[in-house]
């Protein structure tokens, strides 16, 4: 999976989550949820998706290290290739 | 013993032993169960230990020996009787149906019967159609009997005691195919409910309801059903009157399925009465029709092959699992 | 014979458009089964019998307007004899479609529970494949049906969705599903016609407005340290798998739970005066995001248990969302909690929603000096209010409750 294929699966994830909002205009350095107006449950629903499309448990500990799209992508990406 | 590994014969033996030792008013009498040790070594030593007061040998006398066991109970002791086998148990079921279990009513309530008798049942000792009923069902029936079926290690070690403080008649049924039988006790297991059923392996599948030697029959089919990634459920009746419908019921409504497993025949049987209240109670829970495996309905047969054949085997409760849920 | 009638989904509700019968006369039903589809100002609701028995008479059309109190049905109890009415005689012409359609599906081989799950969600057995047993339809198959219709555009990998994906648009499919592929992914949250945001804004006003003008309001406020709660969950949550993680909120709901325990007074209604309730109903508040709130019942929360009052949160907080609620959710709650979760203000003051008699409000948890036996020291803090109804109660009970609270959460691991 390229970085690329990688973003745009969790776009649509968001997407799915958050239906009225647009993920997709996200800057790489925006922070997801205060942009997208995700709460501590729609949060929950996502480190789930995270948890079914890519396999990865992602522990509360390391939430803080996944608040931007970039932080994000580039915290499955290397998950996923190990 | 290595593993802490104990055999049923020696779980029975030890909660007689306990019984005797915690009551002064508990006393065992039955054909053989003093000198000779029980016909099936249950009771080996315990009349050295305890006397021929508190063990006692009996006539031939099924209907004799059982009528002084309520005429005691009614007199303030807590015998316990043993049939030697439920083959011989007709013999006393006058005694038992028209007065251990009437009693009390007949007496507008001032007698209860505190009485339990324990008999062997059972098939798989090759011991042919006179020797080898499994008449749970017709005990069961009967209003003013609680009824109890043994069949594992802890039910064999613990389900004295509670039947011996119930102040009404109570009927132990016991196994003889399990008596050599090596398992471990569990840990902290104490004293028994002797009202509710047990659910022995938890599952998500198929729920099978067995009693008696189907119990670990049931067990060893379900571990051979994870294999191939079907969850059964395994529940133990144990208490065969009165039913404990509510674990029944409860499990059937997380399974959705019921296989009903018992060596008794299928007419007029256990699963015939626990098929109807799951159907009474939960129909539309059911995800498939509930279905039995049953003792054929033949006097047993005594060669080896046709014996197996006539009650209900663990490859047979896979095969029948399967064939519910489509399995290929 | 039993009257089943427009019940109040809420003290603001005069009226709802009933949109679909999900019944027709000679159905079985049972206690806590969905009759009919009613739309308010909340969205489509689904309402529920609390009787058993056979529809004798449905005796509102679809799309009528039924005001609250209106004799909707004839339930014939169980037990009592089902007259053979007219209609349901074999007629020797002009059979309606519908009925014999219905008539149909009594020939369908499938199970009893399949019968009742594809009766539940609306969808019709005709159109779902048997695979069980002599072609009979089991859950699997009904199931199989439900999640095709669903997403029946989604790609592959996006069919196992999150319990977030609405549910509805089950019963609006019910007979054209959707073939050509569609691009979007998810569906609108409120695909349910006919009302909209402002709907839903109109109903918080009408609520909010009541309240106000007849609840004397008094308020408490008191501050917790959330460190061993915080603590204890951090650690339960590293113990599981992501699916199964707690939110702080459920501490919170439980908490409030076993308070109302200890001072039941807060767990009522006030109609014509004080009328304390037996269970225990919590109304969790799902705020919108776009605009409006919604407050499903979490019903008899003090004897759920941490996993199961998550598991109910995850039922109905999509379905809020998604303007998918029953009636019993909305009309039966006895208190109501809202909790403004991380990152936003420190204090909410609430109102009450009438009937019921106290609201608890949890701000924000944020680091705060705290001063403990002599010392100072950081600590996550969350600040609890209490509006409570003054008809009702008093300060000191209501002081005694917001203590207890604060107690409970000192000890998370016995909630």
């Amino acid at each position: 999976m390229t970085q690329e294929e990688i973003k745009q699966t969790l776009l649509q994830r968001l997407k799915s989550i958050a239906p009225d909002t647009e993920p997709s205009q996200l800057k790489p350095d925006d922070n997801i949820r205060q942009t997208l107006g995700i709460d501590s449950f729609d949060y929950l629903q996502f480190i789930v998706a995270l948890d079914e499309q890519f396999g990865i448990q992602t522990p509360e500990e390391d939430y803080g290290k996944i608040q931007t799209l970039k932080e994000l992508t580039d915290y499955v990406d290397a998950r996923v290739k190990r | 013993m290595p593993d802490n590994l104990i055999t049923y014969r020696e779980c029975i033996k030890q909660a007689i032993r306990e019984a005797l030792l915690g009551d002064e008013r508990v006393f065992m009498m039955g054909e053989d169960v003093g000198r000779y040790g029980g016909a099936f070594a249950v009771s080996k030593n315990l009349l050295q230990e305890f006397g021929p007061e508190r063990i006692m040998d009996t006539p031939l006398s099924e209907a004799g020996f059982v009528g002084a066991g309520i005429g005691a109970a009614l007199g303030g002791m807590r015998p316990i009787v043993e049939i030697m086998t439920v083959n011989f148990s007709l013999l006393a079921l006058d005694q038992i149906a028209n007065n251990a279990a009437t009693l009390l009513h007949m007496s507008g309530g001032q007698f209860n019967v505190p009485l339990v008798i324990r008999m062997s049942a059972g098939i798989g000792r090759q011991l042919a159609a006179q020797h080898s009923h499994s008449w749970e069902p017709l005990f069961a029936h009967l209003p003013g009997l609680r009824v109890l079926s043994a069949g594992t290690h802890e039910d064999a070690r613990y389900m004295l005691a509670p039947a011996l403080l119930d102040p009404d008649p109570v009927i132990i049924f016991e196994y003889t195919s399990l008596l050599n039988l090596e398992n471990k006790l569990p840990e902290n297991t104490g004293s028994i409910d002797i009202s509710k059923a047990k659910v022995r392996r938890e599952g998500k599948d198929i729920s099978i309801i067995t009693y008696g030697t189907g119990v670990y029959k049931s067990l060893e089919a379900a571990t051979e059903l994870a294999a191939s990634g079907i969850d059964a459920e395994v529940v133990d009746l144990r208490i065969l009157r009165p039913l404990d419908e509510e674990t029944i019921i409860a499990s059937v409504a997380e399974t959705h399925r019921a296989l009903i497993v018992e060596d008794a025949s299928k007419s007029v049987s256990i699963s015939s009465e626990v098929s109807a209240r799951i159907m009474e109670r939960c129909f539309y829970e059911l995800d498939a029709p509930v279905k039995r495996l049953c003792g054929a309905e033949v006097p047993i047969p005594y060669p080896k092959h046709l014996e197996d054949a006539a009650v209900p085997q663990p490859a047979q409760i896979v095969s029948s699992i399967k064939n519910i849920l489509q399995h290929a | 014979m039993l009257e089943y009638r427009m019940p109040s989904l809420g003290a603001d509700m005069e009226s709802g458009f009933l949109r679909e019968w999900r019944v027709k006369p000679g159905d079985q039903i049972r206690k806590g089964d969905i009759i009919a589809e009613v739309e308010t100002q909340k969205g489509i609701i689904e309402i529920e019998v609390f009787d058993e028995g056979t529809i004798g008479e449905l005796l509102v059309k679809v799309d009528d307007k039924v005001p609250v109190g209106t004799l909707m049905a004839t339930i014939i109890p169980a037990g009592e004899a089902v007259p053979v009415t007219a209609e349901k005689a074999p007629a020797a012409i002009g059979i309606p479609a519908a009925e014999v359609a219905a008539a149909e599906e009594h020939h369908i081989r499938a199970s009893p529970l399949a019968r009742r799950i594809a009766s539940e969600k609306g969808i019709a057995l005709s159109s779902i494949h048997g695979t069980g047993p002599d072609g009979a339809i089991t859950r699997d198959d009904v199931e199989h049906a439900i999640s095709a219709r669903m997403a029946p555009e989604a790609k592959p990998e996006l069919q196992k969705e999150p319990p977030t994906a609405p549910k509805e648009g089950i019963s609006e499919t019910k007979s054209a599903i959707p073939s050509a592929p569609v691009e979007v992914i998810p569906t609108k949250p409120t695909s349910a016609p006919g009302f909209s945001t402002e709907t839903v804004r109109m109903a918080v006003a009408a609520a909010m407005s009541k309240s106000n003008r007849e609840i004397p309001h008094y308020y408490l406020e008191t501050r917790i340290d959330m460190c061993s709660a915080l603590n204890w969950l951090s650690e339960a949550n590293k113990q599981r798998p992501v699916r199964e993680r707690l939110l702080p909120a459920v501490l919170l709901i439980k908490a409030v739970a076993r308070a109302l325990n200890d001072v039941p007074d807060l767990n009522a209604w006030w109609e014509d005066g004080l009328q304390r309730k037996a269970s225990i109903n919590v109304g969790y508040v799902v705020s919108l995001r776009t605009g409006g709130i919604m407050v499903p019942t979490i019903h008899d929360a003090d004897s759920k248990s941490l996993d199961e009052l998550m598991q109910a949160l995850n039922d109905l907080i999509p379905r809020a969302r998604a303007l998918r609620l029953r009636s019993s959710e909305l009309a039966d709650s006895t208190i109501t909690v809202t909790s403004l979760g991380e990152g936003g203000v420190e204090t909410v003051y609430g109102v009450i929603y009438p009937p019921q008699v106290a609201l608890v409000g949890f701000g924000g948890i944020t680091e705060q000096p705290w001063a403990e036996n002599g010392m100072l020291d950081v600590r996550p803090v969350l600040t609890a209010t209490l509006a409570a109804d003054h008809r009702a109660s008093d300060g000191s009970t209501g002081s005694r409750f917001l203590t207890a609270i604060k107690n409970y959460l000192q000890q998370p691991d016995k909630l």
